[in-house]
């Protein structure tokens, strides 16, 4: 991150919430409601959207989705280059059986932590159907994954760096892009 | 032959020499000392710088002939001898059989013989097999040349063998040399009980497991009146007793090695290197530095190596099952220098006591001094030669030594023996 | 990132290393709780279980959190090692090494044989207990078990209860409670007691009933009874009478405190049954934990950066 440098904001806070009810509307759509939705973030950004997402969808339908936390670091392609310093608790406080799981992460690249994510999800049960909603993609898949909800598309260099901020974990809500970076990219 | 060694610095307390002059060897004798001297068939040796001492001698070495010759063997071990400066080593009887009897005593001192470097004054056994169970033919081994006697690797346990052994050994003039362990106090123990044995997680060897057999022989010795020595003392209390048995006029010394005075408990660290594994073991950093107040002051009388050859597969393994005992006869001599003499510790004079006179004194040998008429067995030191001991440096066959690879400043450069030139600046001169 | 490269003993960890290995070993037990109880987090790499001495319960426990990690694993050992045959130490580990193992998980009789593996191979080394030294994932354990129970392992006080002297577990445990601020008491008869009690920083005394009242925490050691018998001790009746932890004993105990054994137990002699089994008992929670704590040593340790492989 050193030698990063601010390139331009995406987007600010309004727009993120205007992105976060147009997922919910979609996701509400697909599913024919929230009946059999069930909102599981990727540590650590996905799990406040997962929130976020949970609480549009109960605005607009009267019904708050069950939501829980996924962390993959047991299940990474990479786990030697990426011991995570703090481990966190993976908690699904609901059954898979019969749900249609909307995996939440912030920012979709190369694919591989949804690869993972799909992994560790599948050893706690089995849903009817696993969706997936970004905040971000921005391109450079390595694995043939895609998102069914993307608040941005967001064309971007390999070099780049995409941050996406978010309360609580963050001071504001807001998309930047950083770059060129000198060290290996890393998905987040 | 005749050698002309000019401008040395001669030690010798025993002639009260301490000066710069000329020693002129002719044959297997001193002919000459004084100033300025000149042959004209003698080669010549400048020694300016370099130190002339009558020639080392290690009371306590493990040659391993016959039995382990792997280890050790009498050629290899002399050669390691002269190296490191010594004229004279005495053997002990550990060997495969034991050195019990007059023919393995003579055994050893034909093969130094064919060796033709330094005098081997071989230790016999006090008892047959060092079983501790019955008396070895002590007499005629004193008559084949045995220096002394000891069941030196384990000591004899039962009081009353020991009582028999000394009485025994006090009609000829020679004295009995104890190993000090109370193997009901040691057993299973592999380092010094304390913080070593608690950090490393292994059985202790306790102080007191040397420190009763010490009381023990002393009394024993004022029973017998046999002359007693203390192998390798290891520990202040120990030495505390042996100065008593002195103050009473008792005929009790004793000896320390290197590794007691230089190293303790602390430097075994966590790699668990098995060349630190001795037996007496490494005791704590007050007892070494008891041990080198006493080797200063005269309260320990000489200096040994107990070096004691293993080859690699027996030290490089599980430090419990490792044997005990590490090489010395190289590295003895520079550690003095380094670690007490040029510190100003300890006098050129006192050196050459407890490395020279005493031990010649205690093995029963003729005094050898720098004076007209004397033994030509000499020892001259380059204090300033830096060599490094590595595996190449070292001539013993085995390299377990804790200071491998160590530099060191101060070393023998040349050693006669009977007058025969046997290190010649720093080279052993045996043929090969 | 532990501080360490390889797990030999307690005293060179640091108390950040401990917490990190505790704070994994929490998201483990989530796992081990699942109905799949297995993450793909050591998949393709290889664990050498080298047992010189034999060892049920410490090689089920390691095996087991390998499994789990899905990594590939061998047992050497008991009857099918080579060491017994009068190989040396460095041939049979250069011999396993020369196939390419990422990590050994080492038992031993002899002490600081673990350490001695280091220095013929790069993989990682696992100290599953050597001789009368060190056994840290056993203290790992015990620290999880303590710390899940009270929340923190900081100001308790523990009293550990036994064979000392000859104990490997005791020799980890009491560092490494130290290391996390917790006062350690060793307790047993003399001949129990270790030779240095200063290098541990722990008072030890003989006198069992004084402290009972003020302890959170009772360890007891499993006493070797037919290497004691007689020798250091006179008799299990005696033993059980001053040292054993009975019903009497634990009744005075504070209200919140625990018992723990590193099993297997001598039922009346160390611990009485009633003891083993009651709700102060964390003996079974210690078995739990020693699947997770040990899951969490080798994910990290195999995770440093001295084994970073290459894109």
């Amino acid at each position: 991150m050193d030698q990063a440098q601010h390139k331009a904001q995406i987007m600010d806070a309004a727009g993120m919430q205007r992105a976060i009810i147009r997922i919910a509307h979609e996701i509400l759509e697909r599913n024919e409601g929230a009946e059999s939705v069930g909102l599981v973030g990727i540590h650590r950004r996905g799990v406040p959207l997962a929130e976020r997402l949970a609480t549009a969808i109960e605005n607009i339908e009267g019904v708050r989705p069950p939501t829980g936390s996924l962390d993959i670091s047991f299940y990474r392609d990479d786990v030697m280059r990426h011991i995570s310093p703090v481990l966190h608790a993976t908690d699904i406080p609901f059954a898979l059986e019969k749900k249609d799981i909307v995996l939440v992460d912030d920012v979709l690249f190369t694919g591989r932590t949804i690869r993972a994510a799909l992994d560790a999800l599948m050893d706690y049960g089995r849903p009817s159907t696993v969706q997936l909603a970004v905040m971000v993609d921005r391109g450079h898949r390595e694995l043939p994954i895609r998102a069914d909800y993307v608040g941005k598309n967001l064309p971007s260099s390999r070099d780049e760096r995409v941050y996406v901020a978010l309360q609580p974990l963050d001071e504001t809500d807001s998309i930047d892009i950083w770059g060129p970076m000198s060290s290996q990219s890393a998905e987040r | 032959m005749s050698y002309l060694i000019k401008g040395a610095h001669c030690v010798d307390p025993q002639v009260s020499l301490d000066e710069v002059c000329d020693v002129l060897i002719d044959g297997t004798r001193i002919v000459e000392v004084g100033k300025d001297l000149s042959a004209d068939d003698a080669t010549v040796i400048e020694a300016e710088g370099r130190y002339l001492v009558p020639g080392l001698v290690d009371m306590h070495v493990h040659f391993r002939d016959p039995g382990y010759e792997y280890k050790e063997n009498t050629l290899t071990g002399s050669r390691a001898a002269v190296h490191g400066g010594f004229t004279d080593v005495a053997t002990m009887p550990n060997t495969n059989p034991i050195t019990d009897s007059g023919s393995e005593v003579r055994y050893q001192l034909d093969h130094a013989h064919a060796a033709g470097l330094c005098h081997v004054r071989p230790i016999g056994a006090l008892t047959v097999g060092e079983q501790g169970e019955a008396l070895a033919e002590i007499g005629d081994m004193v008559m084949e040349g045995a220096a002394a006697f000891s069941d030196d690797g384990r000591g004899v346990q039962s009081a009353g063998m020991m009582r028999t052994c000394m009485e025994y050994v006090s009609q000829f003039d020679r004295v009995v040399c104890a190993h000090c362990e109370v193997e009901s106090l040691t057993k299973g123990g592999v380092v010094n009980e304390g913080r070593a044995s608690t950090r490393l997680g292994m059985f202790g060897w306790p102080a007191a497991g040397e420190e009763l057999e010490i009381i023990r022989d002393i009394e024993l010795s004022r029973l017998t009146g046999c002359d007693y020595h203390v192998c390798h003392i290891s520990t202040e209390h120990g030495l505390d007793l042996v100065k008593q048995a002195k103050e009473q006029g008792l005929a009790v010394t004793c000896e320390v090695t290197p590794h007691h005075l230089f190293l303790c408990e602390e430097d075994i660290d966590d790699s668990y290197d098995t060349n630190y594994k001795m037996n007496p073991p490494l005791r704590t950093a007050r007892d070494a530095e008891a041990l080198r107040k006493g080797i200063c002051d005269g309260s320990i009388d000489c200096l040994v190596t107990d070096h004691a050859p293993h080859a690699l597969h027996e030290k490089d393994c599980e430090w419990e099952i490792a044997l005990f005992g590490i090489i010395g006869l190289e590295s003895a001599l520079p550690l003095m220098l380094e670690k007490l003499v040029k510190p100003g510790d300890m006098s050129w004079s006192r050196l050459v006591e407890v490395m020279a006179i005493n031990p010649r004194r205690i093995l029963r040998l003729n005094p050898v001094s720098i004076e007209v008429g004397s033994a030509a067995d000499l020892t001259l030191i380059d204090p300033e030669k830096t060599v490094v001991m590595s595996a190449d440096y070292i001539q013993s066959k085995s390299k377990n030594t804790p200071f491998l690879d160590r530099e060191f400043t101060g070393v023998a450069t040349d050693v006669f023996v009977d007058g025969k030139h046997v290190l010649s600046d720093g080279v052993v001169q045996d043929g090969s | 990132m532990l501080s360490v490269k390889h797990l030999i003993d307690t005293p060179s960890l640091t108390a950040d290393d401990i917490t990190q290995i505790l704070d994994t070993a929490r998201s483990f037990a989530e796992v081990n709780n699942r109905s799949i109880k297995k993450v793909p987090a050591l998949r393709g790499r290889t664990i050498v279980n080298l047992f010189l001495e034999p060892s049920t319960r410490t090689r089920s426990s390691f095996e087991l959190a390998e499994k789990r990690l899905s990594a590939d694993t061998l047992n050497m050992g008991g009857s099918t090692s080579s060491v017994v045959k009068g190989e040396s130490l460095a041939d049979t580990i250069q011999t396993i090494d020369a196939m390419n193992v990422d990590m050994f998980v080492v038992r031993a009789r002899l002490a600081g044989t673990p350490q001695l593996v280091t220095h013929y191979t790069d993989a990682v080394v696992i100290n599953a207990g050597d001789g009368k030294h060190q056994h840290p994932t056993q203290a790992m354990l015990d620290l999880y078990t303590i710390r899940e129970h009270f929340g923190h392992l900081d100001g308790l006080k523990v009293a550990i209860v036994g064979d000392l002297s000859h104990s490997r577990v005791a020799g980890s445990l009491a560092p490494a409670l130290k290391t996390m601020g917790a006062d350690v008491t060793l307790v047993g008869p003399p001949t129990f007691l270790v030779d240095d009690p200063i290098y541990y920083g722990c008072e030890q005394t003989s006198h069992f009933d004084d402290l009972i009242e003020d302890m959170d925490v009772i360890y007891t050691l499993r006493v070797q009874l037919e290497r004691m018998e007689g020798a250091v001790i006179p008799s299990k009746r005696e033993y059980n009478r001053l040292f054993g932890l009975d019903e009497a004993r634990m009744a005075r105990m504070k209200d919140n405190a625990i018992v723990c054994h590193p099993g297997p137990m001598n039922r009346g002699m160390e611990i009485n049954a009633a003891v083993a089994d009651s709700e102060r008992s964390r003996i079974l929670d210690q078995v739990s934990a020693g699947v997770a704590t040990r899951m969490a040593e080798m994910y990290l340790l195999l995770g440093g950066e001295n084994n970073v492989i290459s894109d």
